[in-house]
């Protein structure tokens, strides 16, 4: 009892401190690669006695700054929902990683361990409901600060999510078909398959990114746009427009940039599960590496666990790394351009992607 | 439009492998530098208090006075620098010089360096070769607008910028500077 406990503790704990601690790094991650994309050094003066470390001290002088500041609330601001919308905000960003796996099956003291904070069946649909309600608490922002900015920045926001959310839901579609499960961890054990076994399927394994490639383009915009960032930035709009949290300070503030962070590393994490194989290793199996030429290694089974788990963690890493990459190169769309992108690019395309799914899985049939 | 950047995602592609090629450019010469390559440099950037660029010849920096060889300053106390200067930043109290073939000597020579516009009219219009803007010193700051101004005192005792093109003297600090 009390070890089961231990374990489902274990498995919350693994996710919650990957997610969080993540997140708080990514603002160091963000200003020092804009930086040396840029040709220039970044953030790097905040020290503790002499060692700077890179800056590394950067994110927890925010934190200090953040919470020592003073915490403003409107006049008329509506008092509850004021202060309730960034926990809202934060707070589904931090579940929303809940079911996505991060290693296959651990057997450890007689049982057999589930790597995923939570084992759905719906998976996808729990990670996309989680999604989509983190716009609540954007929406509550704009509406209870009393300002008129604030509340034309959450409408912004509420039409970039809708418009986003459906194309990401329309085109997981094609990986949901093609792997026949909803269930997350089904569909990462599905990407280990190899496509088509013959001549050449047997080298390359079937991830998503390969029966999917459209998809993963079209899942990669509409994420990057779910996260409310460059160049989907029209809720907030940091430079020139007033966003949703124009009247929030000190940590609230910090808690709204925090999601979006957040926000990343689940679009990342997603993005590995659905088209990057998740904690799949090239040709590792349970019980070792099985090459397709026929040679093979046997490994203990907690060095594969470990394998998978550290394979999961380098895909999200460099798919963070691909997103703040286009965030840092890309302009940011108009208004009516994100819209135009969203309903009459998106959309469509990942309708096409389904209907093309669907007639190749019934010519060629799943990946075995 | 070309069709090919109506549709946006080449263009986002080409973007992408623009700033990441500066990404991992820079990121090899940062990991030289950390192995011991002390040359290679990854970002343009100056670390300003720490490196500085050298300065130009040419550059008008702080004012200072000259001296004669007994230590007491070449300004003859004409007003040639206080008439010609624009903003009204030189203000000089003319003396009796102890010398009977030096007619006079300021007995206050206050530069408001709040106002200086650092135009170099000043140095120009001097017959006497006795004010300079060599010295190389740039940061001088103050909390208030009286500790911008810049006694005698402190102009006579700066020196010419060194050859190595940093100032020879320390940033001199005004008396009332946090006045």
């Amino acid at each position: 009892m009390i070890l089961d406990v231990g374990i489902a503790f274990g498995r919350v704990m693994f996710v919650m401190m990957f997610v969080l601690n993540l997140g708080g790094l990514l603002t160091w991650v963000e200003r020092k690669q804009s930086a040396i994309m840029q040709d220039r050094i970044g953030a790097n003066r905040a020290s503790i006695l002499g060692f700077r470390a890179m800056g590394l001290f950067h994110p927890l002088a925010d934190a200090i700054k953040m919470l020592t500041k003073e915490d403003f609330m409107p006049a008329h601001a509506d008092r509850f929902l004021f202060q309730l919308a960034p926990f809202v905000s934060v707070f589904f960003a931090l579940v929303a990683f809940a079911s996505i796996p991060f290693g296959d099956t651990l057997s450890i003291a007689g049982r057999e361990v589930q790597l995923q904070a939570v084992t759905l069946n719906v998976g996808i649909l729990y990670v996309f409901a989680m999604l989509s309600l983190g716009v609540y608490g954007v929406m509550m922002a704009g509406w209870s600060s009393a300002n008129n900015f604030a509340l034309l920045g959450g409408q912004r926001a509420a039409a970039l999510m809708i418009s986003a959310e459906i194309a990401i839901g329309a085109s997981i579609m094609g990986v949901v078909m093609v792997y026949g499960s909803l269930n997350l961890q089904e569909i990462v054990r599905g990407q280990g398959q190899p496509l088509l076994p013959g001549i050449l399927g047997d080298w390359i394994p079937a991830w998503g990114i390969v029966t999917q490639l459209p998809a993963f383009f079209l899942f990669l915009t509409a994420g990057i746009a779910a996260t409310k960032r460059i160049p989907f930035d029209m809720p907030e709009g940091e430079s020139e427009i007033i966003g949703y949290f124009v009247e929030y300070s000190g940590m609230k503030f910090g808690m709204f940039a925090m999601a979006d962070f957040l926000e990343t590393v689940v679009i990342a994490g997603m993005t590995t599960a659905l088209f990057l194989g998740g904690w799949q290793v090239p040709y590792l199996m349970a019980d070792g590496f099985h090459f397709p030429w026929g040679a093979g290694v046997t490994l203990p089974h907690l060095l594969v666990v470990v394998l998978q788990i550290g394979s999961f963690v380098v895909k999200v890493c460099v798919m963070i790394f691909v997103m703040m990459l286009i965030r840092w190169t890309l302009p940011r769309f108009r208004y009516d351009q994100a819209m135009r992108l969203g309903w009459l690019g998106l959309f469509p395309l990942s309708i096409l992607n389904i209907v093309v799914t669907g007639a190749a899985l019934l010519l060629i049939g799943r990946p075995s | 439009m070309r069709f090919g950047q109506r549709f946006y995602l080449i263009e986002a592609v080409q973007g992408v492998l623009l700033t990441s090629g500066h990404f991992f450019r820079n990121m090899g010469k940062h990991l030289a530098h950390a192995l011991g390559r002390r040359d290679a440099r990854g970002a343009v950037t100056i670390q300003y208090p720490e490196e500085r660029r050298p300065y130009s010849p040419r550059l008008r920096s702080l004012h200072r006075l000259v001296r004669r060889e007994d230590g007491s300053p070449r300004c003859v106390a004409c007003m040639m620098c206080e008439t010609v200067c624009p903003a009204h930043c030189i203000y000089i109290v003319a003396t009796e010089h102890p010398n009977p073939e030096i007619e006079k000597m300021p007995e206050r020579f206050d530069i408001d360096l709040g106002k200086c516009v650092f135009c170099g009219y000043c140095v120009e219009a001097c017959p006497e070769d006795a004010i300079r803007m060599d010295t190389g010193i740039l940061e001088f700051s103050s909390y208030s607008r009286r500790g911008m101004i810049y006694t005698k005192e402190i102009l006579l005792s700066l020196e010419p910028v060194g050859p190595d093109g940093r100032p020879a003297s320390p940033v001199p600090i005004p008396a009332n500077r946090t006045v």
